[in-house]
């Protein structure tokens, strides 16, 4: 998920596929900045419970705050925006993104590309486990005067999704979110329409999980973290079921089977991994503010992350789902209800032990986020119960988002290096 | 005699220890961490070695001494003339770098007076501070010197009218130079013959047993660098370890049953989990805080004027714990002052404070995933008496009763597991230094 233009988290030799989403992202906030001159609408949404192709097949476009706010990071603005929300109230303890948000609202409303970004015309509250999201959009309301639809997504407490829930989220969209699109477009529902995005979602979920699983390889030949972050996720959640999208993940594909075939590693802030030393899990978003200091210190060790979970944030596709052109109310409920925010802890544990095994990973570091109490409640028993069941050893480190003053880049070192010389030493001593 | 070396580089300390090629520790040695690394490192270094030959002239004195204690006593009498003459020798320095400070400067007549005075002072002290049962305010120059000069600047400030702040800026910029003088390899040959004179013929052979200490050549093996600065010492990436596999693998020497380590040093507070072998099994460190850790005490020290050392000993005299409620360094400063000014007793506030460090690392080590027999504590704070009796009482509250291993030498566990490492390193490589010097 990074910013168009954005040169710290930049690898000194770049893939196709990164030049491509780039562009494309670039194109996409292009549009956004001439929308208010070409009359274009658009719809403020989170990523995770996103729903892309609803809002694309009504021709109105998506805008991600935590996304703008990420890419406020990465280009060092994020401290000054930051400060801006603080002078204006918000505590030092609330979410980062919101902050960093709020703070670029005030300074103009800056996009990554440089442009302004449009106002909100509507802001969709899909409210998928992050109780932080309604304060967030209840701020921005106020801010802009704008209407808000909220799809309340019922959490899976118990692990699973019942007909009941999926019949309470389609209520929400046949009810609510459905008229309020189509009352800002102008236009029908047109639901063949979105069928027909469906089934580029679903084609495009087949190649980006296939590129997903491609860490399974020895050595790895991509970063599911960092390069997870930086070009295989971010397309999906703001191109779901675009032609473009379907054609990216094509091409992403083709490019990372070239690397399988050539046993290449994966790209790295200085170039190609050439020895991969460490197989690990990361549990917990990445921090933008220092994102290429950051994966160096990974890279430099040889550690490559060949699973996370921050990257099924925006959906969970590796266990199977994909959405059903056949159903397209439902799947979206379903894909909402199974975003990994709205897991329960032990769904969490469970998917992490499976990625342990399934990329014979040596181990799980947990990045805890100060600003996130979302994804944070729960990780240090998330750590002990993997540990317990994998018998792989966890490490714990901690920073922040987008405040550039909780990433303390000599600890973290020093904990990353001593979690990896602890998996050698082990790893010498089994 | 052949050594590996482990050097613990922390933020407050750097630590040497020298192991011999058994495993079997030769020497320790301690300095306090300075701007320049290296030489914190080589001081470090030399004083380990000054220990080892101090271990040797034990063992030669073995034959001579009629008895145990009488060796004993005798060694602590040497050691100790032999600390007066390094104090004698690193003042001697520290004078002329005053002085010549002092030149530089261009500073009035009456503050040279001052200083000249202070200096004399300081060298005539001398003596008293390292008589039998001195008190002195740390083992190290800098803690030492800086207290009695800054005592003495006080009064020459009183009653002669020179600034305070002029002399304690000299102090500042004259101690550097004498923490950068680079470690003297003759260091032990040159004090330890003037201590033996000065101890005259207490024991018949003293003399020749320094002389053959002094004479033993010490070649390196190979050394391993912890500690916070580790990245900066002299050694190879691949000769540098963590902290965190060092601690464990020096509390596995020195207590094999350990199972779970707590260290506490100067910035961050470590609990280790370790395997039968000393292997690390998990481990979690302080993150985004430092509060709780050694320099807490540090501070608190400055706060009341008290030499670090003299904190434990003065909590142990509590008649209850004064509840602190700060987590924070600096706000625990302001809770201490309110104590004081409500007439609490320093004992009882001071014991409050090491009990609020301890609950601090309790958090710490049930992240880890808890405490288990043996447990084993490390670091610099491990050396304070009140620290230990608030942690072994938290503990046992909280995970009943079990062995608690605290060695007098527990900071220099990190170092002894890097020596470790570094020997294990010796052993795999098949000596490769020792070759390439070859």
């Amino acid at each position: 998920m990074t910013a168009p233009g954005d040169r710290s988290a930049a690898p000194a030799r770049k893939d196709d596929s990164q030049l491509r989403q780039k562009r494309m992202m670039a194109e996409h906030y292009g549009r956004l900045a001439r929308s208010p001159r070409t009359g274009e609408k658009n719809v403020y949404t989170f990523v995770p419970g996103n729903l892309t192709e609803l809002v694309r097949s009504f021709d109105l476009l998506p805008v991600l705050p935590e996304i703008n706010a990420l890419q406020s990071a990465m280009r060092g603005k994020s401290r000054e925006y930051i400060s801006t929300a603080e002078k204006l109230g918000h505590s030092e303890d609330v979410c980062t993104y919101v902050k960093c948000d709020v703070g670029m609202l005030k300074s103009g409303n800056v996009g990554p590309t440089g442009e302004p970004l449009p106002n909100p015309d509507l802001l969709l509250l899909s409210y998928t486990g992050c109780f932080t999201f309604m304060k967030w959009f209840e701020i921005l309301r106020q801010e802009y005067d704008c209407p808000v639809v909220m799809l309340h997504v019922p959490y899976q407490g118990d692990g699973e999704i019942t007909d009941a829930m999926r019949r309470y989220v389609v209520g929400q969209l046949r009810d609510v979110v459905i008229p309020a699109l189509e009352k800002l477009s102008g236009k029908r529902y047109d639901e063949d329409r979105l069928r027909g995005m469906l089934a580029l979602s679903a084609q495009a979920e087949d190649d980006l999980v296939w590129v997903l699983k491609s860490a399974a390889h020895r050595p790895s030949p991509i970063d599911a973290y960092f390069g997870g972050v930086y070009y295989i996720g971010p397309m999906f959640t703001a191109f779901r079921g675009t032609p473009e999208a379907a054609d990216y993940y094509r091409a992403l594909r083709r490019e990372v089977q070239e690397r399988i075939d050539q046993g290449r590693g994966p790209v790295t802030p200085d170039g190609e991994m050439s020895a991969e030393r460490f197989r690990v899990v990361v549990e917990g978003p990445p921090n933008w503010t220092h994102f290429r200091e950051f994966w160096k210190m990974f890279a430099d060790e040889g550690a490559v992350v060949v699973a996370s979970t921050y990257t099924k944030v925006g959906g969970v596709f590796d266990f199977g789902f994909r959405h059903d052109p056949s159903r397209p109310l439902e799947t979206l409920a379903e894909y909402c209800m199974g975003c990994y925010t709205n897991l329960h802890l032990p769904g969490r544990v469970e998917m992490l032990c499976r990625y342990l095994e399934d990329y014979s990973a040596d181990g799980l570091l947990v990045n805890s986020i100060k600003s996130c109490n979302s994804f944070s409640a729960g990780q240090l028993r998330i750590l002990r119960e993997v540990e317990r069941r994998t018998g792989r050893p966890a490490g714990f480190i901690e920073s922040d988002l987008v405040d550039p003053r909780y990433f303390s880049a000599a600890n973290i070192k020093n904990r990353l290096e001593s979690y990896f010389q602890m998996l050698a030493h082990r790893r010498g001593a089994a | 005699m052949r050594y590996c070396v482990g050097i613990d580089l922390g933020s407050t300390t750097t630590k040497a220890v020298i192991v011999g090629e058994g495993g079997e520790i030769l020497g320790r040695g301690i300095t306090n961490s300075r701007s320049n690394y290296k030489v914190a490192c080589d001081v470090a270094l030399a004083e380990a070695l000054i220990d080892a030959r101090f271990a040797r002239v034990s063992a030669e004195l073995t034959p001579a001494a009629s008895n145990e204690e009488q060796r004993g006593r005798l060694l602590r009498g040497l050691e100790l003339r032999f600390r007066e003459q390094q104090y004698r020798s690193h003042l001697a320095y520290f004078a002329a770098a005053v002085l010549r400070l002092l030149d530089a400067g261009g500073s009035a007549s009456h503050v040279r007076a001052a200083v000249e005075w202070i200096l004399e002072r300081m060298s005539a002290e001398t003596s008293t501070l390292y008589a039998e049962g001195g008190r002195r305010k740390s083992d190290f120059f800098r803690d030492v010197a800086g207290s009695r000069y800054m005592h003495l600047a006080e009064e020459a400030s009183r009653e002669r009218g020179a600034s305070f702040d002029r002399m304690a800026g000299l102090f500042d910029k004259a101690i550097l130079e004498v923490e950068n003088r680079p470690a003297d390899p003759d260091s032990f040959a040159v004090h330890a013959r003037a201590a033996a004179r000065a101890l005259g013929e207490s024991l018949p052979g003293l003399g020749a047993a320094v002389e053959r200490a002094a004479a033993v050549p010490m070649e390196r093996n190979a050394g391993v660098g912890t500690g916070y600065g580790r990245s900066t010492l002299p050694f190879p990436k691949d000769r540098i370890r963590s902290e965190i596999l060092c601690h464990g693998l020096g509390a596995h020497a020195m207590f094999p049953g350990t199972r779970t380590v707590l260290d506490i040093g100067g910035q961050d507070t470590k609990a280790i989990q370790v395997d039968s072998s000393g292997i690390v099994t998990s481990f979690q460190m302080n993150d985004r805080c430092a509060a709780g850790c050694g320099r807490y005490l540090g501070y608190i020290a400055d706060e009341m004027n008290l030499g670090l050392h003299e904190l434990g000993p003065m909590a142990c005299g509590a008649r209850r714990a004064v509840r602190i409620n700060s987590t924070c360094t600096v706000f625990a400063g302001a809770e201490l002052r309110e104590r004081l000014s409500l007439g609490e007793r320093r004992e009882d506030i001071l014991a409050g404070l090491h009990r609020a460090i301890i609950l601090r690392s309790m958090s710490l080590l049930a992240r880890s995933g808890g405490v288990f027999d043996e447990f084993t504590f490390t670091g610099g704070v491990a050396r304070n008496p009140a620290a230990v009796a608030a942690l072994d009482g938290v503990v046992r509250e909280n995970y009943g009763d079990l062995t608690m291993n605290i060695s007098p030498d527990s900071i220099y566990t990190g170092a002894l597991g890097a020596a470790l490492f570094a020997r294990r390193e010796t052993l795999r490589c098949g000596s490769a230094e020792a070759e390439a010097r070859a």
